[in-house]
């Protein structure tokens, strides 16, 4: 799957603008970015329902959009927001969808007690879909996108407004489904979802990549290694006068104060000295990269 | 190449799944919609037929209640495909999200418009059959020639489908379609002969009579129901084949652009 060049507009505004991707067979990608960074869109774009201004597009070896048709045969897609038929049940879903597909009634049936299986939802087969929790119906997604035995699966935001429990499963599914073979492009701002799931990211802000590459490669391309977060009412006034010494970058937000460092014992001994300030030492992580690259303020 | 929204639509069979399955939805609450869309209009048919067609002679050789069944049958197939169009159709583009979820497939927009339309027309095909079956029933007619109200059910469905799709492409929300009931069905009953001549209005609304669709079906719907082969049936035909696929082609341009978003 790749992208070369990828533009798109919306009423003068550019969405996607000069975009370049490539994502490998059998590789779980994930594209990271506040709301608005152009993921969506990208998805899109790349199953072919909507047309780029500029650039070139491929997927699984088909031209899109012109082949757009011939590529989806072979994808699976769970969709940000819930569109499943509300009207029918659990296997009435999959079955429906399946037809989409150009899949008789006999093959679809022969795939359904294993996509129930996958989906944990066999007791719930014959459940209609308004019954269901949040967690079933990702997963009832989930299925409903592999009744094709596609190929390549779009997931856009898989586990937005689902519980540890649900996360923890849609997670452990999607390993699962990467290790038979499948590939994988997922869109998140959840960095620990990220930072488990991803072979390779790219960070996306105002529709371009600034940044691609393994979590750790990320982490260590962009960041320094460790990360002393200071709290409490003390904490601004303190990195004012003092946090420039001992840390080679620091960001206050709110009460809160980051300091990033190669060393960060200096800081700490620093720290041990002021029990008015509580801190807490840890190893920089993809949350840190990513609010780096895309900045603190609120995207709305 | 460019997709252009002005292209032509691309018809294939991939309409057939999405058929089956608003079919499947149907049957789940076949009752309440049989009851709604069918038993209404033949309500309305009887009440007006025997109680207002007491009092009123003989219309163009028929009874007046035979009159009106001749427009009910047009009348409550453009109502069916008209809601479906509207209301039911909005429900899966927008509220349900159904077309959303058919597009990640290999089904295009083209391929859903069709379905739409068809299925709309599906609806009316039942409609008219349910009139018809209340004509033959209560021999209002014994011309085999009602057997043509059969596929100008569909015909009409398709017609109305088609323009009702339009309002849907353009539709903010549910309570857009208030005008077009108001400002265009609504007339429309009054304009095309349902409830008496249309040789009865002023000219220029006779003008404006002729150019509409529901005239055009009642023409052909009315002679048949006498026993008449339709003057100029050919024609009647053309028009509401007209309507149905420009109906379908504008609609599916708007559409193409509202998606497209």
């Amino acid at each position: 799957m790749s992208a070369r060049n990828l533009r798109k507009c919306y009423g003068g505004q550019t969405v996607v603008d000069g975009l370049n991707l490539s994502i490998r067979r059998g590789e779980c990608f994930g594209l990271l970015g506040p709301n608005g960074a152009g993921k969506t869109t990208t998805l899109r774009l790349l199953l072919g329902l909507i047309e780029p201004d500029a650039g070139e597009l491929q997927l699984l070896d088909h031209a899109v959009p012109e082949e757009a048709r011939g590529a989806r045969l072979r994808v699976g897609v769970v969709p940000q927001m819930d569109n499943l038929d509300p009207d029918f049940t659990v296997a009435e879903n999959l079955l429906v969808y399946g037809r989409y597909f150009g899949m008789s009634d006999k093959a679809i049936e022969a795939r359904l007690p294993e996509l129930l299986e996958f989906a944990n939802l066999t007791h719930k087969r014959d459940a209609k879909v308004p019954t269901l929790s949040g967690g079933m119906k990702r997963r009832l997604t989930l299925a409903r996108a592999l009744v094709n035995d596609p190929e390549v699966i779009f997931l856009d935001e898989p586990t937005t407004g689902l519980d540890p429990q649900a996360r923890h499963l849609i997670w452990q599914r999607l390993r699962e489904l990467n290790a038979r073979g499948k590939t994988l492009l997922l869109t998140t701002h959840f960095m620990d979802e990220a930072e488990r799931l991803c072979h390779r990211l790219a960070v996306m802000d105002n529709g371009h990549i600034i940044s691609e590459g393994s979590p750790r490669e990320l982490i260590e391309r962009n960041i320094e290694p460790q990360v002393v977060e200071v709290f409490g009412e003390h904490a601004a006034a303190w990195a004012q006068s003092h946090a420039a010494q001992h840390a080679q970058r620091f960001e206050v937000s709110g009460e809160s104060v980051f300091c990033y460092v190669q060393d960060a014992q200096p800081l700490l001994r620093e720290l041990q000295q002021r029990p008015q300030l509580r801190y807490l030492h840890r190893p920089a992580n993809l949350e840190d990269v990513f609010l780096k690259l895309t900045g603190r303020e609120m995207r709305e | 190449m460019k997709m252009n929204i002005f292209a032509l639509p691309r018809f294939s069979l991939r309409f057939v799944p999405i058929w089956r399955r608003n079919f499947m939805v149907w049957k789940k609450m076949a009752g309440s919609s049989i009851l709604g869309h069918l038993a209404d209009p033949v309500i309305y048919m009887l009440g007006l037929g025997y109680g207002l067609g007491g009092m009123l002679p003989e219309i163009g050789g028929m009874s007046y209640i035979a009159f009106l069944a001749a427009g009910t049958v047009c009348y409550s197939t453009m109502n069916s495909a008209s809601f479906e169009a509207l209301y039911s159709g909005f429900a899966r583009m927008h509220e349900q999200r159904t077309w959303e979820a058919i597009l990640n497939t290999p089904i295009t927009l083209d391929d859903i418009v069709f379905s739409e339309i068809v299925w709309a027309a599906s609806k009316s095909l039942l409609s008219g059959l349910a009139v018809l079956a209340v004509i033959w029933l209560l021999g209002l007619s014994h011309s085999p020639l009602t057997l043509w109200l059969i596929p100008l059910s569909l015909l009409v469905g398709l017609c109305f489908a088609s323009l009702g799709l339009i309002m849907t492409a353009i539709a903010p929300g549910y309570d857009f379609f208030m005008y077009y009931f108001t400002l265009v069905i609504t007339p429309m009953v009054l304009l095309c002969g349902v409830f008496f001549p249309v040789d009865q209005l002023p000219p220029l609304l006779q003008t404006v009579s002729a150019i509409l669709p529901l005239t055009h079906a009642i023409n052909l719907a009315r002679p048949l129901l006498n026993d008449v082969i339709p003057p100029q049936f050919l024609w009647h035909i053309i028009v509401l084949l007209g309507y149905a696929l420009l109906g379908f082609y504008v609609s599916l341009v708007l559409f193409r652009k509202r998606l497209s978003q």
